[in-house]
């Protein structure tokens, strides 16, 4: 039967198509799900967690990542992908190594952070959304940092720095290869 | 009820509302487009702004969402208010800032609930000066169209495929102004039900695909009020025409049967209707020249059946008009049921159990607010799909409202009562031979062969009535669950029983009767519903009429016998070797039918009948409720006329329904009623009739100049009181003859609030349809006590069982191209463990050797299927009709 | 960070600074949880909860409820529901807001202490404390922090020695302001989309996974042990005005000395921006002030002798929000910072009802235009239009009526900057365009 058939019988089942590789969840994958799911009342609850276990390990979530999610949990890819696209930072887009987030709120905004994106624009050669082209950094913008008091702020992976300064810059990328 | 001020006039409405529902059952306009009768309120669209006041001083008051506020005894409230009257026309230019302005090329113009809340808020002039955002579309299967940029964030659609759907391939994506509603990735949608979206949509993002092909605006098609043909459960449809074709179903509300839905295969299955595989002319076959006018036909059969030796055979999909007709012309001795031996005992086990008056027939309305549902042995997904879509929402409803009462919370706030409910559900119990979809909402499910669905059902009912033998012993896990069954049965206020034909198990339909007489023992408010195959199998059974193969042998005894089918494929009621016994047995074969198909291949005299849509006729659903369907348009051909009329004009009748209608009930007491199903053909209101035309269809004088420049004059009706024409009656008639909604200022489908006594009640006058199989006020029963013994599989031999497919098992709807599309390729099915014991993988050819016969299936492993069955699908026009219900040699080629 | 001798700072005192936090021995001898093995030893469920409330404590997270009375709509008793749920917000993500993170990385015993008392309170089971994926080394430490209180038993079984149990688990959070908001915040723990739910009823009836729940601010939950170990009537008496406590304020923008100080509640905006943040940098001015975070009113020079509290910031017409003020000095453009804010507002709108949604994103666009010297007077009109429309209860929830605060209020004590835009066709500060 061809796959755009809806199967209207549920008990009458291929048997699962199941591929090794990138399109299952790994043993380590499982295993920390499986921990999310045992502290919530139903499966799919763990659902957010799941998406970041995920993302940690494949620094984004691919379309076989996100069914694969969904078949752990007993959801539809649609399910997930609803969740999936609705936070900032889960990206259903491959990123660069070093994912870099640039605060644009207001006290950044008011200390200097459009000039620290444009230094980084022509430093990076990329805007906003993007992904340098040797896939080294990808740039976005995002929210207050929490560290108005040292705007303008930036975060590269985990690393927070404050009180950046364009020129400053160039040191700092110096630790991401 | 609770008084409320309005605009500084008093009002009395019913508790436990929301002003929204209050104000327009009133029959104020007030806009809205996230609120649904049917989904109850979320507060997302903001249109439904009011304000209220504290009191008499309050000057000021506060703007309020009507949906989301509820009564309250002496509230006030102001909807012309200035402040809310232009918060709502804002609400409308904020929607407006993204909405293309091409309603001029979107289906949904001119049955736009956006256009109407535009109107009706006075918002006419665009501020927004920037770029409109733009989506990209999916293509989403046959039946429905996506234009996302047409999109006003309602979230309706994910809620009706979601919440009352169950649907789980649709859904919402990112947030702010990026919102988008669709597929993960393009693709069919999988929910049968997924047809309500193009109803459900208050815009043009969700359309009706098959529409689309043969497109018309809503104004411009002629409707009448019908029932749908596909399946037993009688849902109301409206069918709309244009250029003699059916254009588009929709929903026809009736709160007892169907509510606001439909399944796919009612909406779209419609495309029969203008096949180019319908019969158009009589034909005398053997002729020089086989058609024949209609006055050459009556004249050879009047002779033909003059001289009594003649038999008639009725239909589950032909009226009860027709069957009766049919009856009459060959006389009662002589009529037989266009069913099989097996379907006609079933069939006749279920109308004595539900004659008896011992227990309620079931509505869908009563299914829907029972708070424990039982289902034996019956896979209503697929052959009664409403009727599980129902079934899900009573499960949700007990749910809700036992948490509801936890807090008080009024059942309309749906995002508080789902977050509320979490994934608590009401109680459900499924069981059938193969796994449903339905199972995944039910606290227990099963699967097993029918044998052990009956006894499990025994076992339950001795579980709950102590004067019951128990089972001998504890045998198998399936009656260990029986206790557990019974227990949350017996704890319901309300429990409903649902079992059916087509496990082709007479036990299955004694055990749910047992299980429901049982229940009622207790004092419990217990209803059953059987579900059958077809739209009028109920009337068809009703008759009581033997099934054709009782008329074997005299048709042997007396050679040369006349046969009339009255729309009925012997082939698709026999296997091919028994059909053709049969045939071979007739004399001359008189065939009236709507299709050609292999039996009117067979006809020595073909007539044509009309559809359901070009007919008027009654159809007698599994509830046991006769309902009226009207013919939409007089086609151009007039040999499509309704069987009915045929038959009474070879036997030199009357052609008036309402006529008619007074001969059945003299004849058939058991059809008393069926005169008061609607008002008769001379009902008229200040002395007009309903006109089927909305008053703005165009072009009327203009749209056959093609072929002719005189406008013709209308078809006159003399079987109901509508018009064919667009004059007439312009306000809101008797439920039975609504032939679409409209109200001024309300051109889309949320008009019906109008002809509701409130939003999501009862029609004004009440709802439509006679109920014939009433409980008696003294209920008396007896149990069955022939409980069946265990199933056990056979070496070598397997038990053959149909399976039901909602696109693909029906024989009308495999006409429309959609539902062929996505129907299944012919398969066998066998349990793992099975295949695995014959060697056989997925795919690997079988073959069911049958009476001599071999037929070749490609595999297919069904996991959970009981050893030792074995099932094919049902109804398939590929697949040849096999003797389902007993046992087959099958081996692997 | 330390706040002036002689004034009480209960919750920053022994906070180090520079990145370092108190382990839990640190904590301990500071006599950290001593409230806790005091309450569990002798007070009820229905005292602690009467404690709160006479000592007047208001929510820290924006909008100021009384926590004691927040906390009394929790169903209580035999009947109650058996699950229930204790939530610290360190979602922290309103612009300009930095404080909690300062309680989080400088001492997080101190909320964990803090959410135990408040989930005693209200005899819930199960707590989560929801952290916003940028705080990474508060992540770090407070994983460190739940493994050494699990280890010292003043969570899970028996809790120091009590029958009271408890779990307390951390929730990172991937991004959205609105998770912030409380019910959204509920359905983000519920691996849902985070938008937020109908009101009534409250969380604290039927909150996550429908059970009842109290959400409470980091800051919020950080004062309760101080309460418990001092009284009500001191924790009354450590503010200068009506409401009581401490309240860590903030200052950013162009001041001398941005940061973050505990301080008694009611100190005024002069105190703040003179005094703590040391003033304006040399060559800017003071031009207007959001006091307490993205989503409150301008004030301005004129309001500086008001006092920080609830009230008083509210008759001055704004809010006293997070308590973190942002400076807008005399070279930021208004037109500019405004449309920045509501960029902001626009990208975090959850998408749920239609005002925000739509509303937002257009008056971002008409901002976006006026600083790009394409606006037009009738732009004005629509802004009105939106800060009227946009108001609280037309919006499912109180984020677009927060985005509007900034944009009313700039319209009323900046509006011929605005119209100077349009007039000129440009914008009048050269360098600020975003
Ligand atoms: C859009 C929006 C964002 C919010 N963000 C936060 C937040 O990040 N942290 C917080 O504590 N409260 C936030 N709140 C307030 C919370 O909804 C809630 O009132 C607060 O957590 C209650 O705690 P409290 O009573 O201790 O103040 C936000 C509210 C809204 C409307
Ligand atoms: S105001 Fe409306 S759209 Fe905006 S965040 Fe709240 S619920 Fe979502
Ligand atoms: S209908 Fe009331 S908010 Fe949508």
């Amino acid at each position: 039967m061809s796959q755009n058939k809806a199967d209207t019988n549920a008990s009458i089942q291929q048997p699962s198509s199941a591929k090794p590789g990138g399109t299952e969840l790994s043993v380590a994958e499982r295993a920390l799900i499986d921990h999310e799911i045992s502290l919530v009342p139903y499966r799919k609850a763990a659902v957010i967690e799941a998406l970041k276990i995920v993302q940690q390990n494949r620094r984004w979530v691919s379309d076989e990542s996100l069914d694969a999610i969904a078949r752990y949990l007993d959801m539809n890819a649609a399910e997930v992908d609803s969740v999936a696209t609705f936070y900032n930072l889960i990206f259903r887009r491959p990123v660069g190594r070093h994912v870099m987030l640039l605060c644009d709120s207001v006290s950044c905004y008011i200390m200097g952070c459009t000039e620290l994106y444009r230094s980084l624009q022509q430093r990076l050669g990329i805007e906003f959304g993007h992904t340098t082209s040797d896939n080294r950094f990808t740039l976005l913008p995002n929210c207050c940092l929490g560290c108005c008091d040292h705007a303008p702020a930036l975060m590269i992976d985990d690393d927070l720095y404050r009180d950046v300064k364009p020129m400053e810059l160039e040191g700092i990328l110096k630790h991401y290869e | 009820m609770p008084t409320i001020r309005i605009d500084d006039k008093d009002y009395e409405v019913r508790d436990g509302k929301n002003l929204l529902e209050s104000c327009l059952a009133l029959g104020f306009d007030l806009p809205y487009f996230c609120w649904h009768p049917a989904m109850g309120s979320v507060g997302a669209c903001r249109q439904c702004a009011v304000k209220v006041f504290k009191d008499e001083q309050d000057t000021r008051g506060r703007l309020v969402m009507s949906c989301m506020e509820p009564v309250k005894e002496g509230l006030r409230l102001s909807i012309v208010d200035p402040a809310a009257k232009a918060f709502r026309e804002q609400v409308i230019e904020w929607l407006m800032t993204n909405h293309p302005h091409d309603c001029p090329v979107c289906d949904e113009g001119g049955s736009c609930h956006l256009q109407d809340m535009t109107v009706m808020t006075g918002h006419d002039y665009r501020r927004y000066q920037y770029r409109k955002r733009t989506y990209q579309n999916q293509y989403l299967g046959p039946f429905i169209h996506h234009e996302m940029n047409r999109c006003i964030q309602c979230y309706r659609c994910v809620r009706f495929y979601r919440d009352i759907a169950g649907g789980e391939d649709l859904n919402v994506y990112a947030a702010h102004d990026h919102i988008y509603f669709g597929r993960e990735k393009e693709g069919v949608l999988q929910s049968p039900f997924s047809g309500n979206l193009a109803e459900i949509c208050p815009t043009g993002v969700f359309t009706d695909k098959t529409l689309k092909a043969h497109y018309t605006r809503k104004w411009d098609l002629t409707n009448a009020g019908s029932v749908c043909p596909h399946c037993s459960l009688g849902c109301n449809i409206f069918a709309g025409e244009r250029y003699g074709e059916i254009r588009c179903i929709t929903n026809r509300f009736n709160s007892e049967v169907n509510g606001y839905f439909l399944c796919d295969k009612g909406r779209f299955g419609y495309e029969f209707v203008n096949s180019e595989n319908r019969i158009r002319q009589p034909l005398i076959r053997g002729r020089l020249v086989d058609a024949v006018s209609e006055d050459q036909l009556l004249e050879y059969l009047r002779h033909l059946t003059g001289n009594g030796n003649i038999i008639g055979i009725g239909s589950p999909r032909a009226s009860v008009e027709t069957n009766f007709s049919l009856m009459q012309l060959v006389g009662i001795d002589n009529f037989y049921q266009g069913v099989n031996e097996d379907t006609a005992f079933l069939q006749k086990r279920v109308t004595d159990i539900l004659e008896s008056g011992t227990l309620r027939s079931n509505s869908l309305r009563d299914i829907e607010s029972s708070d424990a549902i039982l289902v034996l042995g019956e896979d209503i997904w697929n052959t009664a799909p409403i009727m599980a879509l129902t079934v899900r929402q009573s499960v949700m409803k007990t749910a809700f409202s036992q948490t509801v009462q936890q807090i008080s919370l009024p059942s309309w706030n749906d995002i508080a009562v789902r977050e509320l409910t979490q994934e608590a559900r009401g109680y459900l119990a499924n069981a059938g031979t193969s796994g449903s979809p339905l199972d995944k909402l039910a606290t227990h499910h099963v699967q097993a062969a029918p044998d052990d669905i009956a006894r499990m059902g025994y076992a339950i009912a001795a579980h709950l009535d102590p004067s019951l033998p128990p089972l001998s012993k504890q045998e198998n896990e399936l009656t260990a669950r029986t206790g557990e069954i019974a227990l949350a049965l017996s704890l319901a206020r309300k429990p409903a029983i649902i079992s059916g034909i087509s496990a082709c198990n007479e036990a299955i339909l004694k055990a749910a009767y047992n299980i429901a007489w049982a229940l009622k023992r207790m004092g419990k408010e217990v209803g059953i519903s059987y579900v059958l195959p077809e739209c009028n199998s109920m009337g068809l059974a009703l008759t009581k009429a033997p099934s054709f193969e009782k008329a074997l042998g005299r048709l042997e005894r007396n050679t040369g016998t006349t046969v009339i089918v009255a729309e009925q494929d012997i082939y698709r009621c026999l296997p091919e070797e028994q059909a053709e016994m049969f045939f071979s047995k007739c004399g001359k074969i008189v065939v009236l039918d709507v299709l050609h198909n292999r039996t009117t291949e067979r006809a020595h005299v073909l007539i044509p009948s009309a559809s359901f849509a070009e007919g008027d006729g009654s159809f007698v659903n599994n509830e046991g409720r006769i309902q009226r369907f009207y013919k939409v348009y007089a086609p151009e051909n007039n040999n499509v006329i309704e069987g009915w009329k045929w038959l009474e004009r070879i036997g030199g009748g009357n052609e008036r329904i309402d006529q008619l209608h007074t001969m059945i009930e003299k004849g058939l007491s058991q059809f008393a009623g069926i005169s008061t199903e609607a008002p008769a053909a001379g009902f008229r209101i200040h002395g007009e009739a309903v006109p089927r035309e909305p008053h703005r269809y165009s072009g009327r004088t203009a749209m056959w100049a093609h072929l002719q420049v005189s406008e013709p004059k209308p078809h006159q009706d003399n079987n109901a009181p509508l018009s064919f024409t667009m004059e007439g009656y312009k306000g809101i008639p008797p439920a039975a003859i609504i032939p679409f909604y409209w109200a001024p200022g309300w051109n889309s489908v949320q008009a019906l609030n109008k002809y509701q006594e409130i939003p999501g009640g009862k029609l004004t006058g009440g709802n439509p349809g006679v109920r014939v199989l009433n409980e008696s006020a003294e209920p008396r029963g007896d149990f069955f006590t022939d409980m069946p013994e265990a199933f056990s599989a056979r070496r070598g031999r397997w038990l053959l069982l149909p399976a039901y497919h909602l696109l693909g098992s029906g024989e009308m709807s495999m006409e429309s191209r959609g539902i062929a599309e996505l129907s299944p390729e012919p398969y066998l099915a066998l349990s793992m463990q099975d295949a695995v014991a014959m060697n056989a993988t997925t795919g690997s050819t079988m073959v069911v050797q049958i009476m001599g016969k071999a037929y070749s299936l490609p595999l297919k492993i069904a996991e959970t299927l009981t050893d030792g069955l074995a099932v094919v699908p049902a109804g398939l026009p590929a697949m040849p009709v096999l003797p389902f219900g007993s046992w087959v040699e099958i081996v692997k080629k | 960070m330390n706040s002036q001798a002689g004034m009480e700072t209960p919750l920053t005192q022994y906070i180090k600074g520079n990145g370092a936090s108190l382990g839990l021995k640190e904590y301990e001898a500071i006599g950290g949880y001593t409230a806790l093995k005091k309450v569990l030893q002798s007070m009820t469920p229905a005292e602690l909860q009467q404690l709160v409330m006479d000592s007047k404590l208001k929510g820290r997270g924006g909008a100021g409820f009384s926590t004691g009375t927040k906390w009394s709509l929790v169903p209580m008793g035999p009947e109650a529901p058996k699950r229930k749920y204790l939530i610290a917000n360190a979602d922290e993500m309103e612009p300009g807001t930095f404080k909690d993170r300062l309680l989080l990385e400088g001492n997080p015993h101190q909320l964990i202490e803090g959410m135990i008392l408040a989930a005693y309170a209200i005899q819930a089971d199960i707590s989560y404390i929801f952290l916003r994926w940028a705080y990474r080394s508060a992540a770090v430490l407070l994983k460190k922090c739940l493994e050494e209180a699990y280890a010292a038993g003043y969570l899970g079984q028996h809790i120091a020695g009590s029958d009271y149990k408890l779990e307390l688990y951390l929730h990172t959070g991937v991004g959205r302001y609105i998770c912030g908001e409380e019910t959204a915040l509920l359905n983000a723990l519920e691996g849902k989309r985070a938008t937020p739910r109908a009101k009534p009823p409250f969380p604290q009836i039927s909150g996550l996974f429908g059970k009842p729940t109290i959400v409470n601010n980091v800051e919020t939950l950080s004062c309760i042990p101080h309460i418990v170990n001092n009284g009500a009537t001191w924790f009354r008496n450590l503010s200068s005005s009506e409401d009581s406590g401490t309240k860590i304020y903030g200052v950013s923008g162009k001041v001398r000395n941005p940061g973050a100080w505990e301080l008694p509640m009611g100190t005024t905006i002069r105190e703040l921006l003179e005094e703590h943040a040391g003033g304006m940098l040399p060559g800017y001015q003071l031009k207007g002030i959001l006091p307490g975070g993205a989503s409150t009113d301008f004030l301005t020079g004129d309001h500086l002798d008001i006092k920080m509290d609830f009230a008083a910031v509210a008759a001055a017409g704004s809010r006293l929000g997070t308590g973190t003020m942002i400076v807008m000095d005399d070279k930021t453009c208004p037109v500019g910072m405004v449309h920045n804010l509501q960029h902001f507002f626009a990208q975090e709108s959850c998408g749920w009802c239609t005002p925000c949604r739509e509303g937002i994103p257009w008056v971002e666009k008409i901002l976006w235009s006026i600083e790009q010297g394409a606006g037009r007077k009738e732009d004005l009109e629509l802004l009105d239009m939106h800060t009227k429309f946009l108001g609280p209860g037309n919006t499912f929830c109180a984020l677009a009526p927060g985005a509007m605060e900034p944009l009313q209020s700039a319209l009323k004590y900046f509006r011929p900057e605005f119209e100077k835009h349009i007039e000129q066709k440009k914008c009048p500060y050269a360098n600020h365009t975003h």
